[in-house]
């Protein structure tokens, strides 16, 4: 299954390689990595997508806790959250094609950000499956995608939280994923 | 030459400016380090010209491996945490196989690298290499430094990490430049924070009544220690434990000496060479105590079959660990003596004696081919020689052993009474490990009794550092049990592989001639009349003694579970040599 880990980690050289390496060593693909700044000084936010099984996730967030530099873990399993993906694509397009493309880009409520005689540039936000129609409907059109650039995903629970709490939370989402296997093993 | 002077053992309290090198030292000092093990080297030189102003003894070894082995052998024998240091490039690379050790065995321990200067970092400068990167994998956590006010809060730190929640190797790698900086040493401010608990640790109420409940119900328990009971020292509260509700105690290899030998209740060593009861109590058990152990593949045999009628009480100071292998019914997270201190008052009295006497009547068939009760036959087996090793050195020695056979011969039958007399590489189980761990452990346990018991194989990995046991006139004991084969993989390939001894026998040195050369008295045995009067003479020699003991050849370790089976499907000993057919999974 996909898992969503978000993780608050120190904003230091080698952090990104260490988290890197621990899913390498677990020999789990990274589907999809960002990261940049939090709202806590000094710290960075990152979310991270990977394919495993269900059970894995108790074992990687203990494990990305294991790491030095980590400060707090995650595990959006199934909570209500938002989460986006930036694209920017850019289009060939001539002059009889172009107003084609603007309305596509009004469809799916992107934005056009650069524009030249030969081509355009948009950008669209939105969740993974929004962005894969635009390409799929641009790539049947009859403008060649000549760059397409994806951010990865980013992801945030839904509520009133700040990460100050995602601590407390992710362990109780992690104990709801594991409560058959350790009973009793939650914390007070 | 000058002779050194060597200040007090007082550490600077009181702020000062030094160099990076000097601060290196100064903060080892307050950490308490006496004994640091190394190798000199260009990029650690400002480093090993400051140590003559401090009260630490650096022993200098053959090999970087061994300065690792050496410092985890202390930190294994004494429960303190063990230094190495290296220089750059080669220095450093020559240290991951000690690092690597340490870290599948959970081992204390920090290892000081220098590095070219932090102004060519990362442009292949002369003996550069990228430590940090290397060890990342195999390290709990390594920090490069590149100035000198930093060193001391980072090796404050690495001690504070390598010793908290499950322990663990760090590297702190230095660069030139900051060794050779100034900067302010102030000890107190250089403090780290608080250590964060991993957040997944945890138990309540619930999980104790539930565990309490299990143990209740049980009819056949099994308490599975491990290397935890040591790391915790809940050496006390799993007696407690085994003798209030009476359960037997089956242990893992690194588990030897947490609960002891002599105990009624103690069954022996468990999994790939444990004897046939012990593995099949716990295939047979209702209930297992999983303490401070993290169920490796070698205690296991294939895991679909393992242990099926069983419930599951772990407890383990490293949540990564709890459902890894074995799905269990009872997690209790947290330090092994804390678990246990809040769950044995909710344990009563239990009458356990029906599944002792099933267990006692199991031993029978296979108590019958053990090798004690081979009569001479005017054959030495290594066997004998651990018998007989135990017996005379009255079981109180701390033992360093090599990999292989004799190492597994050793845990059958050298009784390890007490904690951290048995120093042993069970993870990665490194050849090379045992002769620079038990110089470690000599320095960590100076008035103990030692013995290196290698395998011919092994030795030769290590065995310059025989010279510097004579260089730092430490006493230890070296019993080689030669087979003239690799012989451990000798076996595998005569059970698994037709008997096609390919790349395993071994011509070896005269051992006692080697021991000659470097000044060391030696002896070779023969025989098992021989072993009595020549491991007396070891142990009466003032300085360090090496035994030649020409053993069997081509004996095998018994039992044995074939990689990939159940931990039921033993090969016994046997009575005529039994055709095997070779598993998927073997190595
Ligand atoms: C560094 C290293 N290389 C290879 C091995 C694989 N290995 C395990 S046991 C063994 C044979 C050890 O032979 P010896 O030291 O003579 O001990 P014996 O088994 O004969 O008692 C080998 C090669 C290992 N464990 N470590
Ligand atoms: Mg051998």
């Amino acid at each position: 299954m996909v898992h969503t880990f978000v993780a608050y980690v120190e904003d230091i050289p080698g952090v990104l390689t260490r988290v890197a390496s621990l899913f390498r060593r677990l020999n789990i693909n990274i589907q999809s990595l960002t990261v940049g700044g939090s709202e806590r000084p000094g710290l960075s936010r990152l979310t991270l997508v990977c394919e495993s099984s269900g059970e894995a996730s108790h074992r990687i967030r203990a494990s990305l806790f294991k790491l030095e530099n980590v400060v707090d873990v995650d595990d959006i399993a199934q909570a209500p959250s938002v989460t986006r993906e930036l694209a920017l694509i850019k289009v060939a397009v001539t002059a009889q094609t172009r107003s084609q493309v603007f309305e596509l880009v009004e469809v799916f409520r992107a934005r056009i950000v650069d524009l030249t005689s030969e081509s355009l540039m948009i950008e669209m936000t939105g969740v993974e499956s929004k962005i894969e129609g635009l390409i799929e409907i641009l790539k049947a059109s009859d403008c060649r995608i000549l760059e397409l650039c994806r951010s990865g995903k980013m992801t945030m629970r839904r509520g009133h939280h700040t990460s100050g709490v995602l601590r407390a939370l992710g362990a109780k989402s992690n104990e709801e994923v594991v409560a058959g296997a350790i009973a009793g093993g939650e914390s007070d | 030459m000058a002779k050194q002077t060597k200040q007090d053992n007082t550490h600077l309290t009181t702020p000062t400016q030094l160099t990076g090198a000097e601060i290196v030292w100064a903060t080892l000092v307050g950490e308490g380090v006496t004994t640091v093990f190394g190798y000199p080297g260009g990029a650690i030189l400002p480093v090993y010209d400051a140590l003559r102003k401090f009260p630490i003894h650096h022993v200098l070894v053959r090999h970087e491996q061994g300065a690792a082995h050496m410092a985890d052998g202390f930190a294994r024998a004494s429960g303190k945490v063990g230094v190495a240091m290296a220089t750059s490039g080669p220095g450093a690379t020559n240290l991951v196989t000690g690092i690597a050790t340490a870290m599948l065995d959970s081992i204390p321990m920090v290892c000081i690298t220098g590095n070219v200067s932090s102004k060519v970092l990362g442009t292949d400068a002369f003996q550069e290499v990228d430590i940090t990167g290397i060890t990342l994998p195999v390290t709990k956590h390594n920090f490069l430094v590149s100035r000198a006010e930093d060193i001391a809060p980072a090796l404050r730190q690495a001690f504070q990490i390598a010793q908290s929640g499950r322990p663990g190797p760090v590297l702190v790698d230095i660069t030139k430049d900051a060794q050779q900086a100034k900067a302010l040493f102030d000890f107190e401010a250089a403090k780290p924070k608080p250590y964060r608990p991993h957040p997944m640790l945890g138990f309540n109420d619930a999980g104790l009544e539930k565990a309490a409940e299990l143990i209740r119900n049980s009819k056949r328990p099994v308490i599975l220690a491990g290397h935890g009971v040591m790391e915790s020292g809940a050496m006390e509260q799993v007696r407690s434990l085994a003798e209030r509700a009476q359960i037997p105690v089956a242990l893992t290899l690194l588990g030897l000496g947490g609960f002891p030998a002599s105990h009624p209740l103690n069954l022996g060593m468990m999994g790939m060479h444990g004897e046939a009861w012990v593995n099949d109590s716990i295939q047979n058990a209702d209930l297992l105590i999983a303490c401070g152990m993290r169920f490796d593949d070698r205690v296991t045999g294939t895991l679909s079959s393992y242990a099926l009628n069983a419930k599951k009480i772990h407890i383990e100071i490293d949540p990564a660990e709890v459902n890894k292998n074995v799905k269990v019914d009872v997690g209790l997270i947290g330090d092994l003596r804390n678990v246990l201190e809040e769950l044995l008052p909710r344990v009563g009295g239990r009458d356990g004696s029906a599944w002792l006497k099933t267990i006692d009547a199991s031993k029978g068939e296979s108590a019958v081919r053990d090798i004690k009760n081979i009569p001479d036959s005017g054959h030495l087996y290594a066997a004998h020689v651990m018998h007989d090793l135990w017996k005379l050195t009255g079981g109180d020695a701390v033992v360093a052993t090599d990999v292989g056979q004799h190492q597994m011969w050793e845990a059958q039958y050298f009784h390890h009474e007490k904690p951290r007399t048995l120093v042993t590489s069970g993870g990665l189980g490194t050849m090379g490990f045992a002769l620079p761990a038990a110089i470690g452990a000599k320095f960590g346990c100076p008035d103990k009794e030692v013995w290196v018991i290698a395998g011919d194989g092994g030795f030769q990995m290590t065995a310059a550092e025989l010279a510097t046991i004579v260089q730092e006139k430490i006493k230890i004991n070296i019993a080689i049990i030669n087979n003239g084969y690799l012989g451990m993989v000798r076996q595998w390939q005569e059970f698994f592989y037709e008997g096609n001894y390919q790349s395993t026998p071994l011509v070896s040195p005269d051992f006692v001639k080697l021991a000659d050369a470097h000044g060391i008295a030696g002896a070779t045995v023969r025989t098992r009349k021989e072993l009595d009067e020549a491991v007396e003479k070891a142990r009466a020699t003032d300085g360090p003694f090496l035994l030649n003991i020409l053993v069997e050849k081509a004996d095998s370790v018994y039992p044995m579970i074939p990689a990939g089976s159940a931990l039921h499907e033993m090969i016994l000993r046997p009575r005529k040599k039994n055709p095997l057919i070779e598993t998927a999974e073997d190595e």
